[in-house]
């Protein structure tokens, strides 16, 4: 059985900040990550971030990944298994790992939960037929493996995500049909909605997909346009040819870990769905299990890397180290959070955190 | 309405125009940021001071048209891909209006393309004069582009070449 003072499950930017927040402190760090390569999400993503200098706006999110990396790397601290999925958290404190088609065991003081989040499906005729794509999957397929998805493309979803996997198409030379939202307005950031719609891509509220078809894979969409209680519109119909349907319309928190472990979950819509109800500086009902970025609720990679940063900070100061600097380190950490989330666009992640904090409300 | 479209309209753009004599002194920026977001990179790009310090992370970049030089730097910065130069001092007829561009293929100088508005709609063929690498790290090209006068404030963007994988 491996011994580790930190367990960090996921090497997504909220696990390697926490696992090189916890190496600083003099904590050992192993980091467990599923796929061959850490980096989570930012190894897709080829635009430049926003947020300020501290989470390296400006950066492409693939550039702010390897520097991560970069840093758990040179840490004598850290260890990163990769090809590695956790599998189980147990009531004694041993986690079940599966490495490279063996099954390990792993005995660690302090536990941190980063495994992000996973794509939500919609329903519509004919969703099953080949060329129906979640956005993270066409991200995966181009810019991983470089392969184009089709020759055009309809775009279900105009939060950040569908916005920015559409302007990704564009970039590998695939057209975008349209952009279709149900709800009335975009919910992305609107100058990557302008920077789309300048070079001829119509995003359309209040529209929704009624069906696709096709013989052996996607030949085409009918969309049409909503009322103001969501309601088809009949005689909007428009029928669009396209090979690919592109599906953004949100993620849940992968939390089976949790669940698994007992932490007390909640359902927060604002979050994205059932999250661990946790404290200020992450650890949730399960004494030494911490939890850090999407998981913890759906948000952005800035606010994933801070989380991942308090959290480490948090796992290795329970530990004992840094008795000087952390209780510093958390305050800056949580400040950084509060800036992040206090615009109109962290309105919602203020709200659900607020839900989620509430003891007083009835737990499921 | 930009939040159902993505096109700003005309109100939104004239918030962020400097004035038509500002515009024909030389080259300034023109900052189409008009959502509150957790974004800062731009007031960190200018060297001159032009772009206000933002207070909260969350404030509308507040740029100076007196001090900004169109030094473009802020340009190549933004995440958001949302400030553009104009130059009206260009000649009597015309304006240089620099753009942003991120895609394949860069077009060239001397190349003619197809100018777009905010909405994508084709607004005629202009000639680029110059195109920037925004270098290694950064990636962001910024194409000059010569366009009449009166379409300064129009043209931003250009219709995709739409280099095409082979099936
Ligand atoms: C298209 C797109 C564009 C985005 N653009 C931006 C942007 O411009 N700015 C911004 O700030 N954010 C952006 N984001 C959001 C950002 O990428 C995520 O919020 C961030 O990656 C969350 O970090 P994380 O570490 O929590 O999760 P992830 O990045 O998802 O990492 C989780 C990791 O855990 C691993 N894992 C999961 N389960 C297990 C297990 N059981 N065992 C081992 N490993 C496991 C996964 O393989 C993954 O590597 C974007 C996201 C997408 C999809
Ligand atoms: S163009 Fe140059 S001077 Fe003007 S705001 Fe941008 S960086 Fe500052
Ligand atoms: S860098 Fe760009 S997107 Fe960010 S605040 Fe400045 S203008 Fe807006």
């Amino acid at each position: 059985m491996k011994e580790i003072e930190v367990l960090i499950i996921g090497g997504g930017p909220a696990g390697l900040s926490a696992a090189s927040a916890a190496a600083n402190l003099g904590a050992s760090v192993l980091v467990l990550e599923r796929d061959e390569l850490p980096g989570g999400q930012l190894v897709k993503q080829t635009h430049k971030f926003f947020g300020s200098k501290k989470q390296y706006a400006g950066d492409r999110g693939f550039q702010i990944g390897n520097l991560l990396i970069e840093q758990c790397k040179t840490s004598a601290k850290v260890e990163v298994w990769t090809n590695t999925t956790a599998l189980g958290i147990y009531e004694d404190g041993v986690v079940t790992a599966e490495s490279q088609d063996e099954h390990v065991k792993i005995k660690p003081k302090k536990i941190i939960v980063a495994t992000g989040a996973s794509e939500k499906m919609i329903v519509f005729p004919n969703n099953d037929l080949p060329g129906i794509y979640g956005a993270g999957a066409v991200q995966t397929l181009m810019n991983v493996h470089g392969i184009v998805p089709g020759q055009r493309v309809l775009m279900i979803g105009a939060g950040n995500i569908g916005l920015i996997v559409s302007y990704q198409l564009m970039q590998a030379g695939v057209e975008i049909a349209a952009i279709i939202e149900a709800a009335p307005a975009i919910g992305g950031y609107l100058v990557h909605a302008s920077k789309i719609r300048r070079a001829g891509v119509p995003i359309l509220t209040s529209h929704t997909i009624t069906e696709a078809y096709g013989q052996e894979s996607v030949e085409g969409a009918v969309i049409c346009k909503l009322d103001e209680n969501w309601q088809p519109i009949q005689g909007t119909e428009q029928d669009l040819k396209v090979d690919v349907i592109c599906l953004a319309v949100g993620l849940s928190p992968l939390t089976e870990l949790c669940f698994q472990a007992d932490c007390r979950m909640k359902y927060v819509p604002e979050l994205s769905g059932h999250v661990p109800i946790r404290d200020e500086y992450l650890e949730t009902t399960r004494p030494g299990l911490y939890v850090a970025g999407d998981v913890s609720g759906v948000e952005e990679a800035s606010s994933a890397m801070v989380e991942g940063r308090l959290a480490g900070i948090s796992a290795a100061y329970s530990l004992g180290y840094g008795l000087e600097a952390a209780p510093k380190l958390q305050e800056e950490a949580l400040a950084e959070l509060n800036e992040l989330r206090s615009g109109p666009a962290g309105h919602k992640t203020m709200k659900g955190i607020m839900k989620l904090m509430d003891k007083g409300e009835v737990v499921c | 309405m930009l939040n159902k479209t993505g096109i700003p309209t005309a109100e939104d753009v004239k918030k962020v125009s400097p004035s038509p004599d500002r515009l024909k002194k030389g080259p300034v920026a023109i900052i189409e940021c008009f959502q509150e977001i957790p974004c800062n990179p731009c007031t960190e790009a200018c060297k001159q001071g032009a772009i206000q310090p933002m207070e909260d992370i969350n404030n509308l970049p507040k740029l100076d048209f007196e001090i900004c030089n169109g030094c473009g730097v802020c340009l190549s910065r933004c995440p958001g891909l949302a400030i553009f130069i104009v130059d009206g001092s260009y000649s009597d007829r015309e304006a240089v209006v620099r753009i942003p561009y991120e895609y394949l293929p860069v077009p060239k100088v001397g190349d003619k393309v197809t100018g777009l508005n905010r909405s994508g709609e084709e607004l005629g063929v202009f000639e680029i004069i110059k195109v920037q690498s925004g270098g290694q790290k950064n990636k962001t090209y910024t194409l000059w582009l010569v366009v009449p006068q009166d379409l300064a404030m129009d043209v931003r963007s250009i219709r995709l070449g739409g280099l095409r994988h082979a099936i």
